[in-house]
């Protein structure tokens, strides 16, 4: 039982150190260091065009998605070698976060469905960031149920496109996006998830209308997007027609995969507070029902550390991770929530300040109660997180599905 | 990276699940529990013939050398088989403060003993309601000769020896007592665990030999932090256990139709269980990796695996009967057997929020030696 690289792992290492110390947007340190649970601030600065600048330079040295495979932008890296370069890319990963979803999840469907034209067509342009994906599954009748979506793609008489009709929710990103993978249903008359079909997108395309959502924390990322008559040629399409529930199982996969990467939970901003934080009777730290709460939260933040490492090492001997790794989410998001809130009972009336200037720790904490909500919904709700601990990890039967094996049109609540 | 067991480990691991199964099974677990012989006999001879009470015993001295990284793997499945023996107080007790604090004679004395099975050991600590502190000790050394009183001593009863904290003219201070000798009174006292038997012992002017002269709180708090990891595992191997128990009687029990383990709400409890037994596994494994390389980190990943496996057993043992439903709570199925033994876990080295404490402080000092470098 050790941290240690293997020698390839070590020699990989300092490859790619040497390469980001040479490399890397050192001008940004500071901001970046900022930042963090608050979002991304980089004061003066466009952030998009900081983070394209970055993905390109990364890409023109072969590291822009390093377990590509070269011909599609990458170098063929291990899957150990992607978690070494995240741990080494640290700070600047936040630079990849307007990438992060077509890379982590357009880009395997693609890569798995598209033709080979298609493929050298988009993806190392996905992977330099010179062209940005989103991902076009939820809508305002299946959200936790995706697949009760109602978007229609039907075929158009007499050509080899399709058209589409119908809107999509929550689509994070789609004010930039120039592609997006797209689930919609093309027949109505059998059960919901046997009449899906995906299809790759031009966001630009006429009919393709974005509206952001205004979020409960004042943000604008997530969208609505419309679609209204928007025509998609049949070679666009990805995997089998009625076939697109397998094609958005792969998606969804890639989206649980990121084990390099460092889930926020708020622990150490926390820990950083109380240490200095004043109560009547002394530092918060030295009073032992915040040090309770503390340590509650310092055995999840030390639990998931470790789980991670433990999914690390098994890619390390090149095994698949356990499923411990689903974890993640479902501990970091109520734990975020809970420590804010718990910052702002100690900073008292004071914490009803949200402004940077007038807040304690820089309204830090006022900004994950805002944020937080969201975390505990996105990408999996806590409640469909433990049915699937449940049902994959733990084997228990999937609950009782009053729309099963019944046509889409004659379900209920259609 | 490998932050695992090793494969020979992991078969040691089998090993041990597979003879744990078979010895000590609910049916001798009950019958410590319901009778009055103090442990299973057999059980604790099988467990020195395999090797486990001398696993991190140096062979110089009997053991069989293995190592920590064994202890640990030994002791989850002890805690997932509700081992009624005198495992943990002979063993990552007594043991370790011979090894930590004894002489060369002393050493060569118990450790051969323990490893083959021949003597049990315990420590004599708590004396009073509260967090044990040296204030608190009223026990007292003097001439050579000890008297006062000590409960809980976990497997007092049976104990050959035991490792005793006692006041002298010099403070607190740790003796080594023969508990078949003179001036030892022992009775057992009933606690919530009566697979694990505890008992009081009157002290009068019992004869004792001193161990170590050095800083007797030091040498307490660094055997803790080591009984902590391996005590942890046996919470984790509690927790995985109450956690299997609770999903097949989801799956096997209906009701209103179908599986309860098909409703949400039973589901979410489950997936609740999962997340806290892991997150207490991983912690785990970072305190064996202290353990078993002498760490500077060891009293920090003690801690922690120590607060995030007593949660895990607790919540895991709690709502494995909750999962149950009525017959969780008769004496017939197993599941009081975890739920007791789970809550004297959580004491038996100190309670929750006196390893919480512990690890904030901890952490802390590591903060400030960072900050100041």
């Amino acid at each position: 039982m050790n941290f240690d690289d293997t020698p390839e792992e070590a020699k990989f290492r300092a490859e790619v150190r040497a390469w980001i110390s040479a490399n890397a947007p050192h001008d940004l340190d500071e901001d970046l260091k900022k930042s963090g649970l608050a979002g991304l601030r980089l004061p003066g600065r466009d952030i998009m065009a900081e983070s394209k600048a970055w993905q390109k330079k990364k890409a023109d040295a072969g590291w822009a998605v390093p377990h590509w495979p070269k011909e599609y932008g990458g170098r063929g890296a291990t899957p150990i070698e992607r978690v070494v370069w995240q741990q080494e890319e640290g700070l600047y990963n936040q630079l990849a976060q307007p990438f992060a979803i077509g890379q982590g999840m357009c880009g395997p469907t693609v890569m798995a469905y598209a033709s080979e034209d298609l493929k050298r067509k988009y993806l190392p342009k996905l992977a330099s960031g010179e062209e940005i994906w989103c991902q076009l599954f939820s809508e305002p009748a299946g959200g936790s149920d995706v697949a009760a979506l109602r978007t229609r793609a039907e075929k158009a008489d007499g050509s080899d496109e399709w058209v589409i009709n119908g809107q999509k929710i929550w689509t994070s990103g789609a004010q930039y996006s120039d592609y997006g993978i797209l689930l919609t249903r093309t027949d109505p008359n059998v059960p919901k998830h046997a009449g899906l079909t995906m299809f790759i997108v031009d966001m630009k395309a006429p009919g393709v209308e974005v509206r952001p959502i205004h979020q409960m924390n004042g943000g604008r990322g997530f969208n609505e997007v419309f679609f209204e008559n928007v025509r998609i040629h049949d070679s666009h399409r990805l995997g089998a027609v009625n076939d697109g529930w397998n094609v958005a199982l792969t998606t969804l996969m890639n989206e649980r995969m990121s084990i390099g990467s460092r889930l926020a939970t708020g622990f150490p901003e926390i820990f950083g507070f109380v240490a200095d934080f004043q109560l009547p009777d002394g530092p918060a730290i030295d009073n032992a029902a915040v040090r309770a709460k503390l340590a509650d939260w310092a055995v999840k933040s030390s639990g998931l550390r470790y789980t991670a490492f433990r999914a690390i090492s098994s890619l390390s001997k090149g095994e698949r991770p356990g499923p411990e790794n689903s974890i993640g989410k479902l501990v970091a998001g109520v734990m975020t929530q809970d420590i804010a809130k718990y910052a702002m009972e100690l900073e008292a009336e004071a914490g009803v300040l949200t402004s940077q200037e007038d807040a304690p720790a820089a309204a830090l904490f006022q900004n994950m109660v805002l944020n937080s909500p969201g975390m505990r919904i996105a990408g999996g709700t806590d409640e469909i997180l433990r049915n699937i601990i449940a049902e994959r990890v733990l084997g228990l039967p999937g609950d009782v599905r009053v729309d099963k094996n019944v046509p889409f049109n004659q379900a209920p609540g259609r | 990276m490998n932050f695992d067991f090793s494969d020979e480990q992991k078969q040691l691991r089998d090993s041990a699940r597979r003879f744990l199964e078979k010895q000590s099974s609910v049916a001798v677990v009950r019958r410590v529990l319901e009778g009055d012989e103090g442990y299973d006999r057999e059980l604790w001879q099988g467990l020195a013939e395999m090797g486990f009470t001398g696993a991190a015993i140096p062979e110089e001295f009997g053991g069989a050398g293995l190592g920590y990284l064994e202890l640990c793997v030994i002791a989850e499945e002890l805690g997932r088989a509700v081992a009624p023996v005198p495992f943990s107080s002979t063993v990552y007790l007594a043991a370790e403060f011979l090894l930590a604090a004894g002489n060369d004679a002393q050493k060569k004395n118990y450790l051969p003993k323990i490893a083959a099975g021949e003597v049990i050991g315990t420590f004599a600590y708590a004396e009073t309601a509260g967090e044990v502190t040296a204030e608190r000790i009223k026990a007292t050394v003097s001439g050579g000769k000890l008297s006062g009183t000590k409960i809980p001593v976990a497997d007092g009863s049976i104990a050959d020896f035991a490792v005793v904290a006692a006041q002298s003219g010099s403070g607190l201070g740790l003796y080594l007592v023969d508990l078949t000798g003179p001036g030892v009174t022992r009775t057992v006292v009933d606690t919530i665990d009566p697979s694990r038997k505890h008992a009081r012992i009157v002290f009068d002017g019992a004869p004792v030999e001193q161990l170590g002269s050095g800083d007797a709180e030091a040498v307490i708090a660094a055997v803790y932090d080591r009984a902590a990891v391996l005590t942890a595992f046996e919470q984790v191997g509690g927790s995985d256990r109450a956690l299997e128990m609770a999903r097949d009687y989801a799956l096997e029990r209906i009701a209103f139709g179908r599986q309860i383990g098909s409703f949400q709400a039973i589901k979410h409890i489950l997936a609740d269980m999962y997340v806290s037994a892991t997150l207490a596994r991983s912690n785990c494994y970072w305190g064996a990796y202290a353990l078993s390389t002498g760490s500077a980190e060891l009293p920090e990943a003690a801690a922690s695996c120590r607060v995030s496996a007593t949660k895990a057993f607790q919540h895991c043992s709690t709502n494995n009967i909750q999962v149950h439903g009525g017959m969780g709570f008769t004496w017939q199925f197993d599941c009081h057997l975890y739920y007791k033994r789970s809550n004297l876990l959580a004491l038996n080295l100190g309670s929750l929020s006196v390893w919480e404490n512990r690890l904030i402080a901890r952490m802390r000092a590591r903060n400030s030696a960072r900050d100041a470098a």
